[in-house]
């Protein structure tokens, strides 16, 4: 089974619930950390690496030997990612989505691939749970091929738990699209809730099974549970505002591990999950 | 022209609540949300909309199946496997490229462009202000970004307006890199935990990748004094100004819940006070003075 941990709004606490649930179960769990851009699981599981993988995206190199300047590369290409000028042959692999378009269209064979690097990939583990980041290149755009690159980190036999990144366009969708069940979790207020109402609806368009955790439940208003119980969404869990919580997430601690109580708590959150996402 | 924008790395540490605050400090001032995927400002600042318009992305792959003889090479070419075996066409897969558009031998494939969100300019009661909405699912985040910005720099220039203050989204990818280019400077607001540490050092990279001039300011400083230090003490290694620190405090979420910024809520506040500090700081910096526009 593939749980995704997702939310609209960033920081409303996605990390925390993927953490403790995934250490809570502690064994057969991986954690799989999509948010490729602003990774943080590691910093609460304190994994030990393996392996380090660098990722890489096909991009176009020009065989200026072969090319007869006929521009139908640059023709096809719809993100200008190449340019032909009189007889020199311009490419901009940042603007690259590696459709492969160039090299099928070229009548001389004179495109080939060559990798733009995505980032890079470790893996490890913290005791028994198996654990897997990406880690966006500084100034590399694209997240959705390093996201589905972790993704084919998968093992099948496993319980699989995603940290989705926040937003709803195309990084989240390749975080939670083919999971299980969306795990949402927002914060009681105004903002909170517009961007979970956004959230449920792309959920709702991969058609995917979904439970809501409110996290700081006793800060802002109500309007999130009165929204929960109009969309039936079940809300499978409440974290109330503890400033020893607070402080303890600052420090890189998980609750599990420093509150009593809370390792039953996650526990129970995921036998309600597996009932819900048969 | 100057233009700041306001981001952070991490989501949740205060960008859109500080950035509110602003908005009742600055003047002369369009205020622009960049944030077009998970949009808050306008929970602050109650825009009534002016002008409505649609925003095209790229175009999608349709086919016509009443051209298509099943060949199947779009199939074979396609790489985001977004056509499945009855030759249907994933919306949410296709990625825009038209490869199997010019490549189908039957000519059967439309690529229509797709209208993907909708952008908007509005008054508010602290001055202009251009935004948007991205659709559910959509891609082409970081064109409605570029948009957006663009429009709300002409909106200024039209209304004689010289200061651009911009809303930026959380991470550092393809909207966060649009919504940076060509900017007079950065406001990182971070947070004093291992995450935002964390985050804020790869936006800090990201800033000095693209040569924007950075500035910071802890949020919730007190909640951990030591996470404070270290990030101050990371912000001076990269040559990024510390403007101040906001303590933790319950009004940012109790304004919110009102509709109000943290000065409406209450004119005399701590964090307020500090905010009005950080403001100061923004406008008086040398990089915010320099000669020359954005």
């Amino acid at each position: 089974m593939i749980i995704s941990i997702a939310s609209g709004k960033g920081g409303t606490g996605k990390t925390t619930v993927a953490t403790n649930m995934a250490v809570s179960i502690g064994s057969d769990v991986q954690l799989l950390d999509c948010d490729v851009e602003a990774p943080n699981a590691h910093l609460f599981l304190n994994p030990v690496i393996e392996e380090e993988k660098s990722v890489f995206t096909p991009v176009p190199e020009i065989d200026e030997e072969k090319c007869t300047f006929c521009k139908k590369c640059a023709e096809i290409c719809r993100f200008k990612a190449i340019a032909v000028i009189g007889e020199i042959v311009l490419t901009f692999p940042e603007l690259c989505h590696s459709c492969g378009g160039c090299m099928e269209v070229c009548p001389e064979n004179a495109v080939t691939e060559i990798g733009r690097n995505l980032g890079v990939i470790e893996t490890g583990h913290k005791n028994n749970l198996h654990f897997v980041h990406g880690r966006l290149r500084i100034g590399e755009a694209m997240s959705p091929p390093l996201i589905r690159e972790v993704r084919s980190y998968t093992r099948p036999d496993q319980l699989t738990i995603i940290d989705a990144p926040p937003g709803t366009s195309c990084p989240v969708i390749a975080a939670m699209k083919g999971t299980d069940f969306v795990l949402m979790v927002t914060e009681p207020t105004p903002f909170g809730l517009h961007d979970l109402k956004l959230a449920v609806e792309a959920v709702k368009l991969l058609g995917i099974p979904r439970g809501l955790v409110i996290n700081r439940s006793d800060i802002g208003d109500n309007r999130v549970k009165e929204y929960a119980e109009k969309e039936n969404l079940p809300i499978l869990m409440e974290i109330p505002f503890d400033r020893k919580i607070a402080e303890a997430y600052s420090r890189g601690e998980l609750i599990v591990e420093e509150m009593p109580g809370w390792k039953e708590k996650f526990l129970k959150l995921y036998d309600n999950i597996k009932e819900m996402a048969v | 022209m100057k233009e700041l924008v306001v981001i952070s790395g991490k989501g949740g540490t205060g960008k859109t609540s500080i950035m509110a605050a602003f908005a009742s400090l600055a003047k002369n001032k369009v205020l622009c949300d960049a944030d077009v995927d998970a949009a808050d400002l306008h929970l602050l600042t109650d825009p009534k909309i002016k002008e409505h318009h649609d925003f095209q992305g790229g175009g999608i792959a349709v086919i016509n199946p009443d051209k298509c003889t099943e060949c199947g090479l779009c199939r074979d070419l396609c790489r985001w496997e977004a056509i499945s075996e009855q030759f249907e066409v994933d919306s949410i897969e296709c990625e825009g490229c038209g490869v199997c558009v010019d490549f189908c031998p039957e000519q059967a494939i439309d690529f229509p462009l797709k209208t993907c969100g909708q952008w908007f300019i509005s008054d508010t009661r602290f001055g202009p202000m251009v935004h948007a909405r991205l659709g559910i699912a959509e891609e082409n985040s970081g064109k409605l970004v570029a948009l957006v910005r663009q429009e709300a720099k002409k909106l200024a220039e039209k209304q004689n307006l010289n200061l651009l203050i911009t809303d930026g989204p959380p991470g550092i990818g393809c909207p966060v890199i649009a919504s940076i280019g060509g900017a007079t400077a950065l406001l990182i607001v971070t947070e004093p935990t291992v995450s935002g540490l964390h985050d804020m050092e790869r936006v800090a990279q990201l800033a000095a990748h693209f040569k924007v001039p950075g500035m910071v300011c802890v949020n919730k400083f007190d909640l951990n004094i030591d996470q404070t230090q270290a990030i101050e003490k990371l912000a001076k290694e990269k040559n990024i100004t510390v403007l101040g620190r906001i303590p933790f405090d319950s009004v940012f979420t109790k304004s919110m819940v009102q509709g109000k910024t943290i000065f409406e809520y209450n004119t005399k506040s701590k964090i307020g006070q500090a905010v009005e500090q950080i403001w100061r700081k923004i406008i008086e910096s040398p990089v915010m003075n320099k000669k020359g526009d954005v």
